[in-house]
This record gives structure tokens, C-alpha cells and sequence, in this order.
């Protein structure tokens, strides 16, 4: 294992502009952090945090109306952000994989299993169709899907939900990447399947030293599957750091509360700790720090004056005026 | 709040935040200048359009040899001033037009809604009945009933209604079919409304927006079809100065040259027909993620 | 104390339509023989995956449908023989809410109708009268008095929900439905509507009827819980009992899959094999066998009926008594 990381991604900012440039949607701003081989990061954060676009942006997936206004995300050392579009079609689906949430809308009806496992074969590695198929059979395999040989010529619509999201990852570790983005992979699975699911994606990563990442609001798969955690609040990264620090000693409001509101397993049946009023809508960010308004510790200051980064720990660093 | 007049208020608020965003002007302003003609025709005509003076006839428009500025688009075959017939003809294409539009639509949309809604065996009639109707040629049928009951412009109103309403039925059905699986109409079940009521305050309001952009498209199809009714001697009975019949009147001075008995009123229809068009796209375009937004 | 709510072996079933050249009569088996009780003021929590049967549960409870077979009683009366003055008090007792705050509130209404509409629809009140009980009712939700004559898009997701909470409670219901109240809601919201569902209950003695796939929250909020797998109850008890020490293998697997709420939070795995089956053709004998890490040769030809275990009642064939003495008899 190399000692530059993997992924680091700098002051990344990424805004919306609308159609008369009259409107800049800030969704992600100002977000730095790293990943190395083989480590799992969980980004947390609810409807309107910048998650998905930070997602996007790793990718350079975005609309039109999406611009990088500042920052680096260095891949391997390279800037993604200032390669050409035809490079970038030769990072996705080989070096860095992504899946998404709901695997009915990333599956082609019209394509069967087969076909649609082999794809990123075909296309990044030259392989013929039979050495696709092949290759797709033991990918099924590889994600734990029974009888493989009949799997490859059934269509999406003739499978479970579960099968069809292990038959997506199948198709993201097709070309052996070194990355994999999972935009919240298991939102739309029952409750056993995505344990089924998420013991699959750690033993895919033990297998094959993939690196993770993890976009999710649910709080339960960063305790289970992640190594590091960021939190993210109005686009930007409010509290980073080792996963069992997050949990066990949060520095940041947002994080602790977040924590101490969800319901456990076990827990004396008092009441929920809530979160007063509700996430900010990005286009209309509160001034200062953007959660001030809903902050149960609040100063002054916090209305007025962005707090800055600051390490609160070893590699835990937060954005807070009570952590100086 | 009621059914009809959350559908009221939904078309008000909706013509109120148009303002505020920017409208296609050209549809908009040639619908405007022909309503004003029809609604003011008895001020702005100079002559009168029935009565024809021998002496003037086949006079041509003003600015070629030959005409006067008495008569600015000149004189048809039998005197009458062609200006004045034009304006007087937008009044019946557009109260004609208007009428069927809106008549075609109430019967459409109260059918769709209740073959939606109610499905079984009143969705089975309505549904064969629309079927049927849209299989006939929408003229040929018009033609068939004009014929039975003769002519005049209220009866083509009600033709009109009675061939194009099976549109608005198909469209809205379609719609209600979804609408019926949301949650606020399962919770207005679980609350204890009727039937009734449910399609009154829950399904009017919500099909309302296509049903008036499919009004404005079909403002075009109506037009023409009166127009056609006209020419075929079938729509508005002569003397009436319908834009339809002064084509078809116009058709035998073709061959002389009197070129503006035919283009002019042909011009009419299509500015007409082409601006209700626009302006129904525009509002598809505008009403539909508006719909999804909320 | 009479139950406020009893259902005694409701069956539901669907029927497909068959294909186009015949064949025998498809039927989605989607709740079969289930029994359950809801006490007054207590919640009761159904939890289950996909095809399980409770949403159709929620259905039959609602009178949206009606059972092919069983009977469901509220207050000791069955609801199959309720004439239209019975089924008017019956609506005024049981109201639901509905998962998605975008959809289950009309957008061309505004918020004063879309929360009167259950009371204008069942009493004769006067504008005052109905003035007085839209104020009381979004007091109780925490919502200003001026929401009421706006519309809904200009509410967030979690207002919305809080909106159709005062709808359902305009009528004083005794029971209220809540099918999966907080899954779409933002998860620091959460917490907030689940506080004051549980502040409404203490209020107003109401009592629920609480689905979630969040077994945390259901935990937490209900006082029962009843387990469903392919249309039956395999397991219900108090629900302290039944999350922290379950009986029923499909339990045991559900809760140990559960994701935990801290990094060393461990828990025993339990992997089950493959797919939940379709309930057009659900598995023979006890529905759970062909998934079941302990399925012994005749769960497959008998069915586990519902029995009383270490304090709750659990269906399988692990627990049956007969079981246990062939278990520890001297033959062995």
C-alpha cells in the first residue's frame, strides 16, 4: 500500500446557476478529505446537504447546469477535474465504479443480465461477446447469485430487487476498480437483503482491496460498514474523522444530535431527542453557520461568522465555534 | 371549498403567475386583437357586412389599382365590404370556436371522470361509445349531422360538442386511472366521502389543467372544422359573414384573379388556428411540471 | 378490557387475472388466518418485508378492502355487518396516515379544507365551531394558525406530515393507521414527529396501528409487536420481548439484521438464504421452512399454529410441545 492516498479531494465546490444566471445554488462548497486504498468512508448527510452532487462530482456526472467553480480531486495522483471527456469515459467503470439507489432504473429492460455485466468488458477491456459472457458468469458468481448460467440470459424485470442491485454491483466490479461509489446502495431493500447486501459489498472489498465510498442519511450503515466518517450539513463538510470517534465522542452539534435522535434497539422508550425545525434549503443557506438556527448550543457568533475547520482530535476535524 | 370552484381559482392563479413569467406574446396578441374585433365588431366594421352595394362589386383592396380606401381589402361578388365581413366573420369563428370548445370539454371531462373514476360497467359503455365515435372521420360525422338538422351556428355548436368531446374523455380517463391510487384520495375514502364528492374536490381540480390545455389545441381542430362546415355549405348559413363561407364564395372568383376573396379569409383561419396552437403548446409545457412540482 | 380493535383469522386474497388461454384461477395469498388485538390507547407495531401482508392488514383495517374470509371486530362489532349509521361512527373512530407527506394531501386544496374535509364530511358544524376545531387540532401538531390557508407545496416534507396528523385527528379517532409515517421524512424530522405521535397518544389516548421497515422505531413506539412472513404472524408479544429476545427463527433473523446504531454495536449475523418467495405460490407447511436455518423435515407438510412461548406467542414447530418431548424423551 502506496502513501498517497487514493482519492483527495480539495476545497472541491461545485454550484447550480440557473438559466439566466440569476440564481447560484451553492451545493457543494468548500469539501476536502481523503481516502486510501481499501478504506471505507460513509458521507452522511440529509435531503439538500450537497451529498449526491459531491457523488456526481467525483464523476463528473453533473447537468449542464452544474459548475466546478474551485478545487482539485485527485485520483491516483491526477486531477479528474482537468482531464478531457474522453479520459474521463476511461476512469468511469474501470478505475472508479458507482451504484446507485434504485438498480430498476440502472438496468436497460431491453438487455439481458449477461449483456449488460459484459458491457464495461466489451468496452474497456476489447473483450469479444463470448469472453464477456464468460467473464459475466463468474461475476455472478462472484456476487453470491445462484445458477449464474441461467442468470446471464434472464432480463432485469424477471429478477428480485435484491438480485438486481447485486447484479448492478456485479457490473461496477466488472473491470476490477479501485474505487466504488455507493449512492445510497440499499435505501430501496428489505431489511434482510441489505445485510445480505452490505456482507457481500465488504467481502467484494476484502476480496479485490476496493476503497468505498458511502453516501447515505442512514446512520446504521456508516456504524456497520465504514472506517471514516464526514458529515455533511447546507453543502459543506461539518465533522470528519475515525467512525468510532463519531460515535462516540461527536464534536460537532449537527452530529451529535443526529446520533442521539435516532431510535435504538434496546433503548429505554423515552423520548426522542429531535432536532428542532428542518434542513436548510441550499439556494437559501442561513448566513454564518448554516445550521445556527437549529443549533441547541448556539452563539452569537454563530449567526454572523462561518466557523473554520479545525482538528478537534487525531485526523477528527470539525467546523464549529465551540471547538475554538 | 367546492369541486367547481377550486377549479376556478386553480385557472384564475394560474393566468396570474403566467403574468409574472414571461408569455408568448405573438399567440397571444393576435387571440387578443381577434377577440377585441369580435366583441367591438358594430364599432370598428365600416360597413355594414350583409348588405352588398351592386355598383362596388369585386372591388380590390385599396392599395392596388382600382380600389378606394371606402373599401381597404376590397368587395366580394356582390358588393359587400371584405374588411367589415372579416371582422364580423372573427366573432362567429371565435364565439363558435369558444363554445364548442368549452361544450365539448364539460361533456369530455364529466365523462372521463366518471368512466375513471367509477370504472366497471360505466367505463365499459363510455369507453365502447368514445371508441366508436373517434373510429368515425370527426368531418364526415359533422356533415352527417349538420345535414340532418340543418344549418345554423348554434346547431354547429352543438355538433361540434357532440363529435369532439371523446377526445377530452379518453385523456382525462387516463389521468383519473392514476389519480384514483393517491393517498389523498384513499385518506378522503378512510374520511368518510361519497363518490360524489370525492370526484368533485379531489379529481376536478386535477385534471383541469389538461383538459384546458387540450381545449386550447383543440380551439384549432374546431375552427377549422367550422370553417370546412362553411365551405361545404353545411356550417353557418349564408348571408353570415363566417370566414369558412367567404372562402367558398371566394373559390369562384379564383380563376378571375380576385385573389382577396380566398387568401384573405384563408389567412384568418390559419393566424386563428395557429396561435391557439401555439398557445395550447406553450401551456402543456408550462401546466405539466408545474403538476410534478407539486 | 374489551379491544378496541380484534382480528380474528382475516384471510385476504387477490385474485389475477388468469392468462389468455385459461388455466386455473391465480390468487395472491396476501394475508392468511391473521390474528391480532389492539388495546385501547396502546400502539400496536407490525413489522415485515416486502409481501408480508402488512399493508393489506392496514387496508383491511381501513375498509379500503374487505376480507375474503375472517372477521374484524372494533369495540366488540364486527365490521362486516355495518349498516351506513355504523360505518359513519366507525370512520369517525379509525383515521390513517399515509407514508408520503407529497401525495397525501390534494395540492389544489388548502391546508383549512384539506384538515376539515374528514369533519365536514361527517357533522353538521357551524363555520365558528369548525374554525374553533381547526385551531385546536394544529395547535395539538405544532403548526401556526396562519398555515391554514396556504397550500401544501409550501410546507416541507415534515409540516406536511404534521399536516395530515391534524387531518386524521379532526374526528377524535380512537385509533389512528400509520403506514410508514416517517420513511420519507429527513431523519433529523424524525424524531420530531415520532415525539409527537407518542405526546398525542399520552394526550388523547390514542391508540395505533404503527408499520415501519424501521425496526428501531417501531421498538420504540409500540407497546406490541406482531412479526408477519408471507401473510401470517410468525411471532407477537410486548415488544421489548419480541425485539430484544426472539423466538421465531424469521425473527431472530430480522432484529440480528438490523443495522446497529454503534461501530461495536455486534450482533450475530444471520444469513438467510436467497429470496422471500412470491405470495402467488407461498412455500407449503410453515412459509418460512425453505429459508429457515432451522428447518426440521415436517415444517414443510404442517403448519405452526400461533402458541404461547417464554411470555409471547410464537408460530413454529421449534416450540411445539409435542416437539419438545420427542426432543428430550429417552428414545432421543
Amino acid at each position: 500500500m502506496s502513501d498517497t492516498p487514493l482519492l483527495e479531494v480539495e476545497g472541491l465546490s461545485t454550484h447550480y446557476v440557473s438559466e439566466r444566471g440569476t440564481r447560484v445554488t451553492r451545493a457543494v462548497e468548500d469539501v476536502s478529505f481523503t481516502l486510501r486504498d481499501g478504506e471505507t468512508l460513509g458521507i452522511v448527510g440529509e435531503s439538500g446537504s450537497g451529498k449526491s452532487t459531491l457523488a456526481l462530482s467525483l464523476l463528473r456526472l453533473l447537468p449542464p447546469a452544474a459548475r466546478h467553480v474551485a478545487g482539485a480531486i485527485r485520483f491516483e495522483g491526477e486531477d479528474l477535474l482537468t482531464k478531457s471527456a474522453v479520459e474521463m469515459r476511461h476512469i468511469r467503470g474501470k478505475r472508479i465504479a458507482m451504484i446507485l439507489q434504485d438498480p430498476m432504473a440502472s438496468l436497460n429492460p431491453l438487455f439481458t443480465i449477461g449483456d449488460q455485466v459484459g458491457e464495461p468488458l466489451r468496452v474497456h477491456e476489447g473483450a469479444s461477446r463470448r469472453g464477456a459472457w464468460e467473464r459475466a458468469r463468474e461475476l455472478l458468481g462472484a456476487v453470491r447469485i445462484s445458477a449464474p448460467n441461467a442468470r446471464v440470459r434472464n432480463y432485469p424485470h424477471e429478477l428480485s430487487g435484491g438480485m438486481r442491485q447485486r447484479i448492478v454491483g456485479a457490473i461496477a466490479i466488472s473491470c476490477a476498480p479501485r474505487l466504488l461509489i455507493a449512492d445510497e446502495p440499499t435505501t430501496s431493500l428489505d431489511v434482510t437483503i441489505q445485510a445480505q447486501y452490505l456482507s457481500l459489498l465488504r467481502e467484494l472489498q476484502r476480496a479485490q482491496g476496493l476503497a468505498l465510498i458511502f453516501i447515505t442519511h442512514n446512520l446504521g450503515i456508516v456504524a456497520r460498514m465504514c472506517d471514516k466518517v464526514a458529515v455533511m450539513y447546507g453543502g459543506r463538510i461539518v465533522e470528519t474523522g475515525p467512525v468510532r470517534r463519531i460515535f462516540g465522542t461527536p464534536a460537532h452539534p449537527y452530529t451529535r444530535a443526529l446520533i442521539e435522535s435516532i431510535p435504538k434497539l434496546g433503548d429505554s422508550n423515552g423520548r426522542l431527542t429531535a432536532i428542532e425545525g428542518q434542513p436548510p434549503d441550499p439556494a437559501a443557506l442561513p448566513g454564518g453557520c448554516a445550521f445556527h438556527p437549529r443549533c441547541p448550543a448556539r452563539l452569537e457568533r454563530c449567526a454572523v461568522e462561518r466557523p473554520h475547520d479545525t482538528a478537534v482530535g487525531d485526523e477528527h476535524r470539525t467546523a464549529c465555534w465551540l471547538h475554538g | 371549498m367546492n369541486g367547481s370552484r377550486a377549479a376556478a381559482l386553480t385557472v384564475a392563479w394560474r393566468l396570474a403567475s403566467f403574468r409574472r413569467e414571461g408569455l408568448p406574446m405573438f399567440p397571444i396578441v393576435i387571440l387578443a386583437t381577434l377577440a377585441l374585433l369580435a366583441i367591438f365588431a358594430d364599432f370598428i366594421a365600416p360597413h355594414d357586412p350583409q348588405v352588398g352595394m351592386l355598383g362596388e362589386r369585386f372591388r380590390p383592396p385599396a392599395w392596388q389599382v382600382g380600389g378606394s380606401t371606402a373599401h381597404l381589402l376590397g368587395t366580394d361578388h356582390v358588393g359587400r365590404d371584405v374588411l367589415s365581413r372579416l371582422i364580423f366573420g372573427a366573432r362567429i369563428s371565435m364565439t363558435v370556436g369558444f363554445t364548442a370548445v368549452i361544450f365539448a370539454g364539460v361533456l369530455g371531462t364529466t365523462l372521463g371522470i366518471l368512466a375513471g373514476y367509477l370504472g366497471g360497467w360505466v367505463d365499459q359503455i363510455i369507453m365502447r361509445v368514445t371508441d366508436a365515435w373517434l373510429a368515425l372521420p370527426a368531418l364526415t360525422f359533422a356533415i352527417f349531422l349538420a345535414a340532418i338538422v340543418g344549418p345554423s351556428a348554434s346547431n354547429i355548436v352543438i355538433i361540434m360538442a357532440l363529435v369532439y368531446w371523446t377526445r377530452y374523455a379518453r385523456v382525462v380517463r387516463g389521468e383519473v386511472l392514476s389519480l384514483k391510487e393517491r393517498d389523498y384520495v384513499r385518506l378522503a375514502i378512510v374520511a368518510g366521502c361519497s363518490k360524489r364528492t370525492i370526484m368533485k374536490r379531489h379529481i376536478l381540480p386535477n385534471v383541469v389543467n389538461s383538459a384546458v390545455v387540450l381545449a386550447t389545441l383543440m380551439l384549432g381542430v374546431v375552427i377549422v372544422t367550422e370553417a370546412a362546415l362553411s365551405f361545404l355549405g353545411v356550417g353557418v348559413p349564408p348571408p353570415q359573414p363566417a370566414w369558412g363561407l367567404m372562402l367558398a364564395d371566394g373559390k369562384k372568383g379564383l380563376m378571375a384573379g380576385y385573389w382577396w376573396l380566398t387568401v384573405l379569409p384563408g389567412l384568418c383561419i390559419m393566424l386563428m388556428v395557429l396561435s391557439a396552437n401555439l398557445l395550447g403548446d406553450w401551456l402543456r409545457v408550462k401546466l405539466d411540471p408545474q403538476l410534478r412540482q407539486l | 378490557m374489551t379491544p378496541l380493535l380484534e382480528a380474528r383469522g382475516v384471510v385476504k386474497h387477490f385474485p389475477v387475472r388468469g392468462s389468455l388461454f385459461g388455466g386455473p384461477q391465480k390468487v395472491v395469498r396476501a394475508v392468511e388466518d391473521v390474528s391480532f388485538v389492539i388495546e385501547p390507547g396502546a400502539t400496536l407495531g407490525l413489522v415485515g418485508e416486502s409481501g408480508c401482508g402488512k399493508t393489506t392488514t392496514a387496508k383491511l383495517v381501513l375498509l379500503l378492502e374487505r376480507p375474503t374470509a375472517g372477521e374484524i371486530r372494533f369495540d366488540g362489532e364486527s365490521l362486516a355487518t355495518l349498516d351506513a349509521q355504523g360505518l359513519r361512527r366507525y370512520r369517525h373512530s379509525v383515521q390513517a396516515v399515509f407514508q408520503d407527506p407529497y401525495a397525501s394531501l390534494n395540492p389544489r386544496m388548502r391546508v383549512d379544507s384539506i384538515i376539515a374535509e374528514p369533519l365536514v364530511t361527517n357533522e353538521r358544524l357551524s363555520a365558528v365551531e369548525l374554525g374553533e376545531s381547526l385551531r385546536k387540532v394544529l395547535d395539538l401538531v405544532g403548526l401556526p394558525a396562519r398555515a391554514a390557508r396556504l397550500f401544501p407545496h409550501e410546507f416541507s416534507g415534515g409540516q406536511r406530515q404534521r399536516i395530515a396528523i391534524a387531518r386524521a385527528l379532526t374526528l377524535s379517532p380512537r385509533l389512528i393507521v400509520l403506514d410508514e409515517p416517517v420513511s420519507a421524512l429527513d431523519v433529523s424530522i424524525r424524531a420530531q414527529i415520532l415525539n409527537l405521535l407518542k405526546d398525542l397518544q399520552r394526550e388523547l389516548g390514542l391508540a395505533y396501528l404503527f408499520i415501519a421497515h424501521d425496526l428501531a422505531a417501531v421498538a420504540h413506539m409500540s407497546h406490541v409487536i406482531a412479526v408477519m412472513y408471507l401473510g401470517r404472524v410468525v411471532e407477537t408479544g410486548a415488544a421489548r420481548t419480541v425485539a430484544t429476545q426472539p423466538r421465531h427463527p424469521y425473527t431472530k433473523a430480522l432484529f440480528a439484521a438490523a443495522l446497529p446504531s454503534h461501530p461495536d454495536d455486534s450482533r450475530d449475523e444471520i444469513v438467510l438464504a436467497g429470496d422471500v418467495p412470491s405470495p402467488l405460490d407461498p412455500p407449503s407447511g410453515c412459509r418460512f421452512h425453505t429459508r429457515c436455518p432451522q428447518v426440521m423435515p415436517h415444517c414443510s407438510t404442517d403448519e405452526p399454529k400461533l402458541a404461547g412461548v417464554d411470555g409471547r406467542d410464537v408460530a413454529c414447530h421449534l416450540y411445539d410441545l409435542a416437539e419438545v418431548a420427542r426432543a428430550t424423551s429417552p428414545r432421543g
